[in-house]
């Protein structure tokens, strides 16, 4: 081996814009998935307030439209994908004993990428206005919608749809490459299977969004006619390659959550996950049956009787394997040693709260009485009980079980608990309410209503809830602030953990195992415990490990993307050449310049290993 | 043994573009790739096939399409689909100069194919088919410009590829990188042999 060890350590802020490290490209996903999480909730509060009492005047109709737009599309592109994606780096690459992804430069790109896009969008605020044509931007609305707002949605997804495909590509390729010795697929964590199957949708549902937003690109940018009657064009075009992007996007944000439901339920019950292949096999399955179930968002639309009793009957479909889990769920915590940490309970409150969510997504199924509940608050409750109450409390139990891993704190357990309880009483209080206000008639996206009609009541609790939400989320980020305290530096083990991510010690070391594990069967590190052993037995003796040089390379690519979007949405040539030269050019020095990485000695390993660091 | 490192003909394995780590998980992410463009492309069919008779007062793809030039074009295509499969076999011989012949062959016939794509397009916009005209102008367009700009950027990146590498022999980290244009270059040219399908032919008597 020539490649020489000796590998300058780069300082703070260099080497948070250079790494190519799975573990830390986990941290930038948290953090700013975590960021647009903000975002994204002081919309919902802006219109919540709007909306606590009739005839209500704290914000214009037009900056309603701007709210409910760009709060749909904050929470599901630029906070639940990125939250995901937080996790998929921090933990699939230590749960399979691998060193790092498959892809670690291209890993970067997909993070600057999704940042980017972020920015972009909201940047929309301060240029003239965000978009408003709904998070699902149906033409007509999105094609003739004046100022720039929809062109910067369509660009920030553009830019950050992109990143999400290179990095659903980088996980299969690393699931499928990388696992250690005897980790065959039928031994992966149930997170690394769900990770599996979210990349393969991811694979399969972005190409349509990638087009459908070209072509909402061109009709605006360069006046195609895919979307306008006038021309020969047809607005169903645009629903039809939204949806079939956008109900696999619904399973892409939940069935990472599935899989961290999986991995806590069974730790702190003590039990191996209950029917296991049962549980890939409904991952899979779950899959592969969102991509055939889109019209179900359309049936309104006059597809007609056949074409909706097809896709209604295949939405049910789903529920069963979605049971299958639900079920497995409850026998594993059956007869289990159950231990109610902060994880565990947001993992036992997701079960009904989901189970809430799936209820009124078979009552959406049905065409006839989907006329009734399309377009109405029903709706709104619906997907805020399966994304909020499915996604979004599965990501809180991921986050507390995983802290320890990630930062190297535990999180406060009251403090937790806390955020917990109001954060759930505030959720149902919220959304609970909303199913009657659909019932009752209250259209979702319109700025106000009318007292007399019995609204007014609902939608004060329901404000009220979403406070309690902003509260929770608030004590969440004192507990955050209070961890960083060497107090809260995390014991060995700390959640007697079952799968590899807890074999290693803390801190995380960069090179993650030192030797390769030796994988014996499902829950590893938890066999390794029963037989005896404090540590995995490796499968291979101490040696050099190669490791990834960091790039910049990664953020000036999406800088140049960012530039050039900016050209086409002002239309300047000279800014959108630009841009597209700063990325070219990086792409075209990534291509000539070998970069081998470097190796980190024997001897440093040993050293680590002899104090305990690896 | 270094990545970079000329092989000879003493040590060369079997498959070199898939004799490292690095390069395994290229030519399973480069697969992986190629099937999220399939179904990229297969979107731009859908909507052009949905949309291709409203071309309203514009010419209609019976009237437009003129047959000789498309043929020559494929022709030219799928000819350069088998120079880059020479190439491939070169490779995996160690022959450097007939696979850097080969892939220069299909570099020219990938260019011509691009020529005559802008003398195509170009008859047409004077025929009245500019991208604005119709729903019918703005899908084709856009599914055959998708096409045509996948090669022009096939065609930009062997020539990177091969002005990089001209002296360097294959290697195991170049392997792996010619190996996959390979697969991207025919993947192209698939989706052209279902463009000259889908959208000439069935355009003159569809």
């Amino acid at each position: 081996m020539s490649t020489l060890a000796s590998h300058s350590k780069k300082s703070g802020l260099m080497d948070w814009l250079t790494t190519v490290d799975h573990k830390k490209i986990g941290i930038l996903y948290l953090v700013a998935g975590g960021l647009f999480f903000i975002i994204g909730g002081i919309e919902a509060m802006f219109m919540r307030i709007q909306l606590f009492k009739p005839e209500n005047d704290f914000v214009s109709a037009d900056m309603f439209n701007q709210l409910l737009t760009m709060h749909g599309t904050t929470m599901i592109f630029f906070a639940a994908m990125p939250l995901i994606f937080a996790f998929m780096n921090a933990v699939v690459p230590l749960q399979i004993g691998a060193r790092d992804v498959a892809f670690p430069f291209v890993n970067a790109l997909g993070f600057w990428l999704f940042f980017f896009g972020g920015v972009m969008l909201n940047a929309s605020w301060l240029l003239g206005g965000a978009p408003d044509a709904g998070w699902t931007g149906y033409a007509p609305l999105s094609t003739t919608s004046l100022g720039s707002g929809v062109d910067f949605y369509v660009l920030g997804l553009q830019i950050s749809g992109a990143g999400t495909l290179i990095g659903g590509i980088n996980f299969l390729v690393t699931i499928i490459n990388m696992r250690a010795p005897g980790m065959s697929f039928m031994r992966m964590p149930l997170f690394t299977w769900t990770s599996f199957v979210t990349s393969g949708l991811i694979l399969f549902a972005f190409p349509p969004l990638t087009i459908g937003l070209f072509m909402l690109m061109f009709e605006r940018v360069f006046d195609a006619n895919f979307f306008n009657p006038d021309n020969g064009g047809n607005i169903l075009i645009w629903e039809h390659i939204f949806w079939i992007f956008g109900h696999p996007e619904v399973y892409i944000l939940i069935l990472p959550s599935f899989g961290a439901i999986s991995e806590v339920v069974s730790t702190f019950s003590k039990k191996r996950l209950f029917g296991y292949s049962a549980m890939v096999f409904a991952t899979v399955l779950i899959g592969f049956l969102g991509f055939m179930v889109w019209v179900h968002h359309m049936f309104t639309a006059g597809l007609g009787p056949i074409a909706n009793s097809i896709f209604a009957v295949a939405t049910m479909a789903i529920a069963v394997p979605t049971g299958v889990k639900i079920f497995n769920w409850l026998f594993t915590m059956w007869g289990g040693k159950i231990v109610f940490s902060t994880a565990m309970l947001w993992a036992v409150g997701f079960i009904p709260t989901f189970v809430m969510g799936g209820v009124t997504g078979v009552m959406l199924a049905i065409p006839s009485a989907d006329y009734q509940f399309h377009d109405s608050y029903f709706v709104v409750a619906h997907f805020h009980y399966v994304i909020v109450g499915g996604v979004v409390l599965g990501l809180f139990a991921g986050l507390y079980y995983w802290y320890p891993r990630m930062f190297n704190r535990v999180l406060n357990e009251t403090l937790g608990k806390i955020h917990f309880w109001t954060f759930f009483i505030g959720f149902h209080l919220t959304f609970f309410p909303q199913h009657f206000l659909g019932l009752m008639g209250m259209p979702r996206r319109v700025f106000t209503y009318l007292s007399g009609q019995d609204l007014d009541d609902l939608n004060l609790i329901s404000t009220v809830g979403a406070l309690l939400m902003a509260v929770g989320t608030i004590v969440l980020f004192i507990n955050v602030i209070i961890s960083t305290s060497k107090k809260y530096a995390p014991s060995e083990d700390p959640w007697n953990g079952r799968t590899l991510e807890w074999a290693i010690p803390f801190p995380t070391p960069e090179y993650n195992f030192a030797q390769t594990p030796l994988v014996r069967g499902l829950d590893p590190f938890w066999l390794e415990k029963m037989a005896g052993n404090k540590k995995m037995t490796p499968a291979e003796p101490v040696g050099d490990i190669h490791m990834p040089n960091g790039s910049i390379l990664p953020l000036f690519m999406s800088i140049g993307l960012f530039v050039a979007a900016f050209g086409a949405i002002y239309k300047s040539i000279l800014v959108g050449v630009i841009g597209l030269a700063i990325t070219f050019l990086c792409m075209f020095l990534r291509s000539v310049i070998d970069d081998h990485g470097y190796h980190i000695h024997k001897k440093e390993v040993e050293e680590d290993m002899k104090e305990g660091r690896s | 043994m270094e990545t970079n490192q000329r092989l000879t003909d003493d040590h060369f394995p079997e498959n070199p573009e898939k004799a490292t780590l690095d390069g395994k998980n290229k030519f399973l992410g480069f697969w992986l790739f190629l099937g999220g463009e399939t179904v990229l492309f297969a979107t731009l069919f859908a909507v052009y096939i949905g949309l291709r008779d409203n071309h309203m007062d514009g010419p209609s793809a019976k009237e437009l399409f003129q047959l000789p030039t498309v043929f020559l074009a494929t022709m030219l295509l799928l000819t350069s689909s088998l120079t880059s499969v020479y190439a491939v076999l070169a490779l995996k011989q160690n022959k450097v100069k007939s696979m850097i012949g080969w892939f220069l062959v299909t570099l020219l016939l990938g260019l011509g194919f691009l020529g005559l794509e802008v003398y195509e397009f170009i008859e047409y916009v004077h025929e009245g088919h500019t991208f604005t005209k119709s729903a019918f102008s703005s899908s084709f367009y856009t599914l055959v410009g998708f096409h045509g700009g996948h090669v022009l950027f096939g065609c930009l990146w062997l020539v990177t590829l091969l002005l990089r590498n001209w002296n360097r022999g294959i290697t195991l980290t170049n392997a792996p990188k010619y190996y996959l244009f390979a697969l991207y270059w025919h993947f192209v040219d698939v989706v052209w042999v279902f463009i000259f399908t889908v959208v000439y032919l069935m355009g003159k008597v569809g």
